[in-house]
């Protein structure tokens, strides 16, 4: 690229730059991994990535553009979906040389799939309250302990893993973040099954499991910190990483692949939009069920509507602050627990609509059982990504900068803190 | 624009505030509330004259500052932060109604004086039912050469008792619902006008009683065609009365953020408990949808949106709903000392419940917004 580094280049030249790359070099009968490969090299797969590592360095406004034109001529991008976007963010922003030439072009090629070694039985919320330990082996760190909620643990080569290597520090600085072969004996991963039958989550358990020394990112009692930057982007992406992904109908060898990968990535989600409540769904249903007549429904419908339209034009605003880049006001903080309220109405709504035929599941109930997985799958969104009272929390402290309860766990050794009893397996 | 302000509505905005801050302060709420009048004709002539604020929506052809609806949506968002005493909602909607209604002609000889601010002016539909719709509407015009005269009683009429102009939907004896429905325009100070100022609940917000006799009006616009007019009138009143909620809620919310900043009880400040910071936070969950809620009804009148009836409703239910939570919020924050007379809390949970009231409460806009619901 010819282009000055001294100045930002304009949207127009970088549409053209991105379309003729394309234009010589895209082909639909290459295989996905092969066609990742060179697409990477070119440092089109990730655009506001740095130069050195498969990016152009381009300001991350422009990935906008760059999608337009892959969707234009239907090519296929780098891998996106589930938590290797975590971990390459992670390792961009706090990750050695070493890290990054070991794992970025494989997370950008989609053939390393990774998971996210947070959350634990005995701490949910307060996820700095991990009890998970590493201790010095010989020269390595071995881990023992249990994670929860791991998505793709089942599949993933890597996790992205909280530990604590130090008992003698209050709890936020005696945490370590380790990179983890997740393909090894002392890892064990078990399905947990959720009140909606699905088990789109996994129970990780370590007895013994080996972590080499530089593999641990950063150093003990930087762990929180890099941590909450994988929290940041996760709260960040959240939209993206779980939006359904949907297959190309277009034919040739690549968009085969891509579905499977597609349908394997969006396993675990697929009850997602339930859990939102498909408010999507309420006009429709209540024409066909005839109780659109009904002067109670219609309240109760009309309580979700205004809530759902209102939420939708907040995080309208809270954009339109970005995009002129203002500083957002309040209204961009308040999505994740709006869309808690949302979800219950729609769920008081979709039992109101359905009347008896709400008792039943599955092939049994109305849509081929979306009906009653909605019931039973909404209670997910005010618990899952930060709870409610977590989510209130932030919004009086951060937003509204009141001050914080008393704290007992901070200002003391960690081992002197009371905790959960380990949850015994 | 549905979801941003310009620069210059910013800065509108922001220079609307300092004035407001500056001349109705509660105190001045408070003196204001309890005359007759409720407000002072000179001290408003000259706020108003200074920022220009019943021209902003009125066409520059006609006196007007040429601006939209959202603009004038902004003033009332601040009228309500200010809880500024001043006959302006009252005047807008009668200057909404002729705009609607009106003829040229009749638009050029009556909104120049409203957009000077040398008329006040009302807008009386409801009658002793306190019903919003055509429906509702019994008094009854009668023609007599090129004469008409109105005969009956409106009710809740915003500013009635002092308004030089009334603005006044009648029908033809005999027809009904949407109907025969006219608008007529009436001096104050008509004979055969009797005015009783109504004791109200929100003593910010005074309501008239206006009985009719053979009182000589002129027609509005085309005779038996106000039904449109008046629904859009209506949509437009929605919207406005939306847009003046979430400025007061807004204030409630903040006030009382602040108290519980410095109320200090079991040796913390109580805005430390978690049981006040999850109050807190869905106070602001409620305000910012419903300014969002607002913003968006405001913007859809400018831009003559087909969504408009139902978007109107779903606006004004939402700040209603937000408005009085917040207002509950805020009494039960302040504790015992948000009950008494003196704290100024009470001012505002009042304009909550006057305003979730007035023009239809959230159930009546609810089962309209889903009549008009095309989705």
């Amino acid at each position: 690229m010819s282009q000055s580094t001294m100045s930002e280049p304009t949207e127009s030249y970088v549409r053209a730059e991105v379309r003729s790359w394309l234009e010589a070099n895209w082909n639909p009968e290459y295989g996905l991994v092969e066609w990742r490969t060179k697409l990477i090299e070119s440092g089109w797969g990730a655009p506001h990535w740095p130069r050195q590592w498969y990016g152009r360095g381009l300001p991350v406004h422009f990935a906008a553009i760059v999608d337009e034109e892959f969707a234009r001529i239907g090519a296929v991008g780098v891998a996106k979906a589930g938590i290797r976007t975590l971990a390459a963010a992670t390792i961009l922003d706090h990750g050695t040389d070493l890290h990054k030439e070991k794992f970025l072009r494989r997370i950008l090629t989609g053939e390393d799939t990774w998971c996210q070694l947070f959350s634990e039985p005995g701490s949910g919320s307060d996820m700095a309250g991990a009890v998970t330990r590493a201790d010095r082996r010989g020269n390595k760190w071995a881990i023992n302990g249990q994670k929860v909620w791991t998505t793709s643990a089942h599949k993933a080569h890597w996790g992205l893993l909280l530990a604590r290597a130090n008992w003698d520090v209050p709890k936020h600085k005696g945490l370590a973040y380790f990179i983890l072969d997740m393909k090894q004996p002392g890892v064990q991963v078990h399905p947990l099954k959720q009140m909606n039958g699905h088990a789109s989550f996994n129970q990780v358990f370590f007895t013994d499991a080996m972590v080499e020394p530089e593999m641990m990112v950063c150093d003990v009692g930087d762990g929180w910190t890099v941590a909450t930057t994988t929290l940041m982007h996760e709260r960040r992406g959240a939209d993206g990483l779980r939006s359904w992904a949907q297959a190309s109908n277009r034919q040739g060898r690549i968009y085969e692949e891509e579905k499977a990968e597609i349908a394997s990535t969006m396993e675990p989600y697929k009850w997602y939009p339930q859990r939102a409540g498909r408010v999507d769904l309420v006009m429709e249903r209540t024409r066909a069920t005839g109780k659109i007549k009904d002067p109670v429904i219609r309240q109760e419908i009309a309580k979700l509507l205004i809530m759902s339209k209102a939420a939708e034009w907040t995080a309208r605003r809270a954009r339109a602050a970005q995009e002129q880049g203002r500083p957002q006001g309040p209204e961009g903080s308040l999505g994740k627990l709006v869309s808690s309220h949302v979800a219950r109405q729609a769920a008081r709504v979709h039992t109101y609509i359905t009347g008896a035929d709400a008792l039943l599941a599955g092939e049994d109930s109305p849509m081929g059982g979306v009906i009653a997985e909605i019931l039973v799958s909404v209670p997910a969104t005010s618990i899952a990504g930060g709870t409610d009272e977590i989510q209130r929390n932030i919004i009086s402290e951060r937003v509204l900068k009141m001050p914080k309860e008393p704290s007992v766990d901070t200002i003391k050794p960690f081992k002197d803190v009371p905790r959960n009893v380990a949850a015994s397996s | 624009m549905r979801f941003s302000f310009t620069p210059e509505q910013e800065e509108f905005r922001s220079s609307l505030r300092r004035a407001l801050e500056a001349r109705s302060p509660t105190k001045e709420v408070r003196r204001l509330m309890a005359t007759d009048q409720g407000f002072e004709r000179d001290g408003w002539q000259k706020l108003n004259q200074e920022l220009g604020l019943t021209a902003i929506h009125i066409p520059e052809a006609y006196g007007g500052g040429g601006f939209g609806q959202a603009d004038l949506a902004i003033v009332l968002e601040e009228m309500g932060r200010g809880l500024l005493c001043a006959p302006f909602l009252s005047t807008v909607l009668a200057a909404n109604a002729i705009l609607n209604a009106g003829t040229e002609e009749q638009k050029s000889a009556l909104l120049p004086a409203i957009a000077s601010g040398e008329k006040t002016a009302a807008l009386a539909f409801s009658e002793d039912d306190g019903r919003n719709d055509a429906e509702g509407v019994a008094m009854t015009a009668t023609q007599s050469g090129a004469a008409w005269r109105l005969e009956g009683t409106k009710s809740f009429v915003l500013d009635g008792h002092t308004a030089d102009l009334i603005v006044v939907l009648a029908r033809r004896p005999g027809s009904q619902g949407e109907d025969g429905l006219s608008f007529f325009t009436v001096d104050g100070n008509s004979p055969g006008l009797e005015r009783k100022r109504l004791k109200t609940m929100d003593e910010t917000r005074k309501l008239a009683r206006l009985t009719f006799n053979s009182v000589e009006a002129r027609l509005l616009g085309e005779a038996g065609a106000a039904a449109a007019p008046f629904a859009r009138t209506l949509q437009q009143a929605a919207v406005l009365l939306a847009n003046e909620m979430v400025g007061g809620a807004e204030r409630l919310r903040e006030d009382a953020l602040a108290y519980t900043k410095m109320r200090m009880q079991f040796g913390r400040s109580i805005a430390s408990f978690q049981t006040t910071k999850n109050k807190a936070a869905d106070m602001l969950v409620d305000v910012e949808l419903a300014k969002s809620a607002a913003y968006y009804a405001a913007a859809a009148l400018d831009e003559g949106d087909d969504d408009l009836p139902a978007i109107a409703s779903l606006a004004k239910a939402c700040a209603a709903e937000a408005y009085l939570q917040t207002a509950i919020h805020a009494v039960q924050m302040h504790g015992g000392i948000g009950f008494t007379w003196d704290n100024d809390t009470h001012l505002w949970f009042k304009r909550a419940k006057s305003s979730e009231i007035l023009f239809g409460d959230a159930n009546q806009h609810r089962e309209l917004m889903m009549q008009h619901w095309k989705h």
